[in-house]
């Protein structure tokens, strides 16, 4: 069982992000950081802005993170979603990992209910292609 | 050092019809190009054999061989293109025709955008943006178009300072008022109240449909030179003060992006930077500014713009606006006098700089009077976003 539709499908991963979906093909949530300064970023990239070092690490996230903004989407942008609107997208936030922010969407909550500063836990869910994406459920 | 003579101005507009998205029969981007250019060259007094320039942004689909051969341009020898952003890059091309013409590498350039959605490309829908980076950590949650993009920075300004329903529904309601009076305008004759604001359909919250711009096609065009070749010419010539490119550091590319700008500064804006540097190049202060031409893709960016470039202080724009200060024409700043993007056409911010044009040569129809000085801004959200001053 997916948030969406199977029509909507993975990523394609690129050489810049490869490394961050191999991990969640483990169920694993890393952010990349840099291995010089120790600054997070995301989405993944070549150089560390802070201290331009290319050398990089990849560090487990927290397992609880915080809705930072979000919107309710009654609008079928794509075909395959008007069966299922309205649907959310959150941008979740990790104050711990220097506020880096994932785009995602909490798979438990009903649209009304979602707000601001709510805390949410990572869930896994399979895709029409396979991948594995990062979702949320309500957090204790 | 640049002499007053050698200073770029713009002596020529020109547009085709606007139309809402995939009115334009059997007609495409190449063609509508070919006419906007035309009509600026007209505009201006010149032939087109004096365009020896070409000037777009955002991967215009009209590479400059396919209008140098179109429109047989004798003499095309400098060219320029401002990357990707939607429509950030208006003000950014103005910039590079006016840095050609002062700098001699050019006489005469054509600064042109030119859209046309055909079905399955339209930027409202999953696909009619594919070419964006970040896409992998966007389309998989359903982040598929721009008005899913920006809303989420709409919810954190509403939720930092408290904006209400009306402060955005009036950026909807002065530019679909504006767009009563001009010929041009895709929404002329559909005219909107508070009350239709506030009962229209939520695209993605809190943005309703009146709060997105328009998908539209049509073509529009200007010409710039110095004023020095611009005083043998039919129009008044319209100067460029300052126009430039820049944003604040950080923000990637934001809202179209993965949502990763600097926290602070996620319900703010990125534009405060350019702003700073485009009053300062100009050595002129907001309330030097008559009339303001802000790039209005989305209601809650405009307050957020008004903001950014000093009109009112962050979280203020709202009230500011509520308080009738962008009405024309008896507010202190009237906003968008063509109807903008909200109500006149989406052309990618160039048609914000025609209409910055005609006000500064008296020819709007919704008029300032005796305005001297106006504001174009584009795009706001990612980096780098663009900027001009323009006056007589």
């Amino acid at each position: 069982m997916s948030y969406f539709p199977p029509e909507i499908s993975g990523p394609r991963p690129s050489v810049d992000d490869q490394v961050f979906w191999n991990y969640c093909q483990r169920h694993e949530l890393h952010f990349q950081r840099c291995a010089a300064c120790h600054r997070f970023r995301h989405p993944p990239g070549p150089v560390c802005s802070a201290c331009r070092s290319f050398e990089v690490e990849w560090i487990p996230a927290p397992e609880v993170g915080i809705v930072f903004s979000f919107t309710i989407v009654h609008h079928p942008a794509h075909p395959a979603v008007a069966p299922i609107l309205p649907y959310n997208v959150v941008i979740v936030d990790f104050p711990e990992c220097d506020h880096v922010r994932l785009v995602s969407n909490v798979v438990d909550v009903a649209a009304e209910d979602i707000r601001i500063g709510m805390r949410v836990s990572l869930v896994w869910e399979s895709v029409g292609n396979g991948f594995q994406l990062p979702r949320f459920r309500r957090s204790a | 050092m640049v002499t007053t003579k050698q200073r770029a101005c713009i002596v020529g507009l020109g547009e085709t019809r606007y139309t809402k998205w995939g009115q334009m029969g059997d007609r495409g981007e190449w063609s509508l190009a070919c006419e906007a250019v035309m009509n600026a060259t007209q505009d201006a007094g010149l032939v087109i054999n004096d365009i020896d320039g070409l000037a777009s942004f955002s991967n215009d689909s009209n590479v400059p061989w396919l209008l140098q051969h179109a429109l047989g341009l004798p003499n095309l020898k400098w060219t320029s293109m401002v990357w990707g952003g939607g429509g950030s890059g208006a003000c950014g091309a103005l910039a590079h025709a006016a840095s050609a013409v002062e700098s001699g590498s050019a006489h005469y350039v054509a600064v042109f955008r030119s859209l046309c959605q055909g079905p399955g490309h339209r930027y409202g829908q999953a696909g009619g943006y594919n070419e964006l980076p970040h896409l992998n950590f966007m389309a998989p949650f359903g982040m598929f178009s721009p008005p899913i993009m920006i809303a989420p920075l709409i919810q954190r300004y509403k939720h930092e300072f408290g904006a209400k329903p009306e402060h955005f529904a009036e950026i909807a309601l002065v530019c679909r008022d504006n767009a009563q009076r001009n010929p041009r305008a895709v929404m002329r004759g559909r005219p909107v109240t508070l009350e239709d604001y506030l009962q229209s359909r939520i695209i993605a919250s809190p943005l309703r449909l009146f709060d997105c711009c328009q998908e539209n096609d049509g073509a529009c065009a200007l010409i710039v030179t110095t004023q020095e070749r611009a005083s043998d010419l039919r129009k008044k010539p319209v100067r460029i003060l300052a126009a430039a490119q820049g944003g604040n550091s950080g923000w990637y590319d934001g809202a179209l992006g993965s949502h990763n700008m600097p926290v602070d500064e996620y319900g703010a804006g990125n534009g405060k930077t350019l702003a700073r540097d485009l009053f300062s190049r100009a050595g002129l202060t907001p309330q030097d500014v008559d009339v303001l031409q802000i790039y209005d893709h989305f209601t809650g960016l405009v307050l957020m713009t008004l903001e950014n470039f000093g009109f009112c202080g962050r979280g203020e724009a709202g009230p500011f606006a509520a308080a009738g200060n962008l009405r024309w024409p008896e507010g202190r700043f009237p906003l968008n006098t063509s109807g903008g993007h909200l109500s006149e056409a989406y052309i990618h911010g160039l048609n914000l700089a025609v209409e910055g044009v005609r006000q500064m040569r008296g020819e709007s129809t919704s008029q300032v009077k005796d305005a001297k000085t106006c504001l174009v801004t584009a795009g706001l959200s990612a980096s780098p976003l663009s900027a001009a001053l323009l006056g007589v």
